[in-house]
């Protein structure tokens, strides 16, 4: 994956907040996917605007104490991309 | 391998539904022999509930954290309100999901469909061939769904398929598969026959072999390796061939709720099979009181109602003793050892449903279609002594 490519979510897929479970959560056909604190703040900045670069800049300033954040936002990233979840921005 | 109760998340630590299912109506169209409704149905088509009533169900049902909603029947588009029901559920933020055999489903519903947030629709297809399609639905659909399914593509929705299997389509896997690829199909969930409703009445009649089902695995899993992630398909394991049960629901009132056409609160969908329930309706109770303090959706949560040899065994926070249902509708007993497992005393009755599926007496059995006639035969007792020796009786 090159870090300068920018995600968007797949279609069909939604993303939202749960207040009912406090988390992050991924909608789709018939199915939900719990996200923990982590990996719902890195989808929540997927939005075919920002590139995976900028959002590990993002993290970075927000989590400050949080070692190594690239590698998790790229993992991160990349089990989305796998999982069908996230899409090249076009 | 077996995406079990729809992929929903079976991680929750709290109890809560993340599933409502709504059967919105228990008319249908089609007649198919494979069919979980209860038999007694033509009972459940009186007293629907109005838009209304549905709109506060969707609303009480959210607060209570579900999300995922299943609009389903019966044929749910023999209501013209779903349009309402739709709209009311974006903005309530459920994913929705139309489950439907495509039947009634014109442009101009669709296009108020997609208006209103309706997420996703699911069609039923049944074979490659007419002559099975038609058969197995007791109707003339073959060309309908292909139309349809054209249909759902143009307007932008992912195209889900559910394709339910059994002895008459169950040589075809591959051709259903090169078939749904060829329609671009995204999901694709081969459902082996469960055995509830008509489809427990017609067993003989529509249960393959262990042969069959390996094969059909076989090829499900080559075709798999072949599309790769384009199309995700689903195989569900028919569980009358698995050494142990499933877990039934994800767990007894654990994460799915079901809402019936007259209001009717259950925690599966054939738990009307069960005996002694008074299950909750939205009519006298509110959903909260249903799912957290009902004694029916209270009854089987946990495992203190477990006998043995479940109580004692290693395994049961896996499978939960299994269904209760059909605990009941093949032992006589719902608080029984599902008999599909190896180490139920009743194992036996399983054995044996396997052995008469391949005795060509009982295989060519007419074939009960789930239509009104026969459902007020069920409803009147005509056809009592039939639905007797599963304890099937409604």
């Amino acid at each position: 994956m090159n870090n300068t490519e920018i995600y968007t979510l797949a279609p069909h897929y939604r993303f939202q907040w749960e207040e009912a479970q406090q988390s992050y959560v991924m909608l789709f056909p018939e199915g939900m996917i719990k996200l923990n604190g982590g990996a719902g703040e890195v989808i929540r900045r997927v939005d075919g605007k920002r590139s995976v670069d900028e959002i590990v800049h993002e993290l970075k300033l927000a989590f400050p104490d949080v070692d190594d954040i690239e590698s998790d936002v790229v993992a991160m990233i990349q089990l989305a991309v796998e999982k069908s979840w996230l899409v090249l921005a076009n | 391998m077996t995406q079990q109760n729809n992929g929903v998340a079976a991680s929750v630590t709290q109890t809560q539904p993340l599933w409502l299912l709504a059967e919105v109506t228990y008319r249908c169209p089609l007649h198919c022999a494979f069919c979980y409704n209860p038999t007694d149905y033509a009972k459940h088509t009186e007293n629907e509930l109005s838009t209304e009533q549905w709109i506060q169900a969707l609303r009480d049902a959210r607060k209570l954290g579900a999300i995922q909603l299943g609009i389903s029947g019966g044929e749910p588009l023999l209501r013209d309100d779903i349009e309402d029901i739709v709209i009311e559920a974006r903005k309530l933020g459920y994913y929705s999901n139309l489950i439907t055999s495509g039947v009634g489903l014109t442009e101009k519903r669709i296009k108020a469909f997609k208006d209103g947030g309706l997420d996703h629709i699911q069609l039923s297809m049944h074979d490659i061939t007419e002559e099975i399609n038609n058969f197995i639905t007791n109707t003339k659909t073959f060309e309908l769904k292909k139309k349809v399914a054209a249909m759902i593509k143009d307007h932008g929705y992912p195209m889900v398929l559910n394709v339910v299997i059994h002895r008459y389509n169950i040589g075809h896997i591959k051709e259903i598969l090169e078939m749904a690829e060829s329609l671009g199909a995204d999901f694709v969930e081969l459902a082996n026959t469960q055995y509830y409703g008509w489809s427990l009445i017609n067993r003989s009649q529509l249960m393959p072999t262990k042969e069959q089902i390996e094969f059909a695995e076989k090829v499900t899993n080559e075709f798999r390796s072949r599309v790769g992630s384009k199309m995700k398909i689903f195989f569900v394991v028919p569980d009358y061939f698995s050494e142990r049960p499933k877990k039934c629901m994800n767990g007894w009132g654990e994460v799915f709720m079901i809402v019936t056409a007259n209001g009717d609160v259950l925690p599966c969908h054939s738990a009307r099979v069960l005996p002694g329930m008074e299950f909750p309706n939205i009519k006298q109770h509110g959903l909260e009181w249903a799912w957290k303090d009902s004694p029916t959706f209270n009854k089987y949560r946990g495992d203190k109602w477990m006998k043995e040899p479940c109580q004692t065994c290693p395994e049961k926070e896996k499978d939960l003793a299994g269904c209760r249902c059909q605990a009941f509708l093949l032992t006589g007993d719902a608080e029984a050892a599902d008999p599909v497992c190896s180490l139920s005393p009743n194992h036996h009755v399983i054995l044996q449903a396997i052995e008469d599926a391949k005795n060509p007496k009982l295989q060519s059995q007419p074939i009960h279609f789930r239509t009104d006639k026969n459902s007020k035969k069920f409803v009147e007792g005509d056809l009592k002594e039939l639905v007797k020796e599963f304890h099937a009786l409604p």
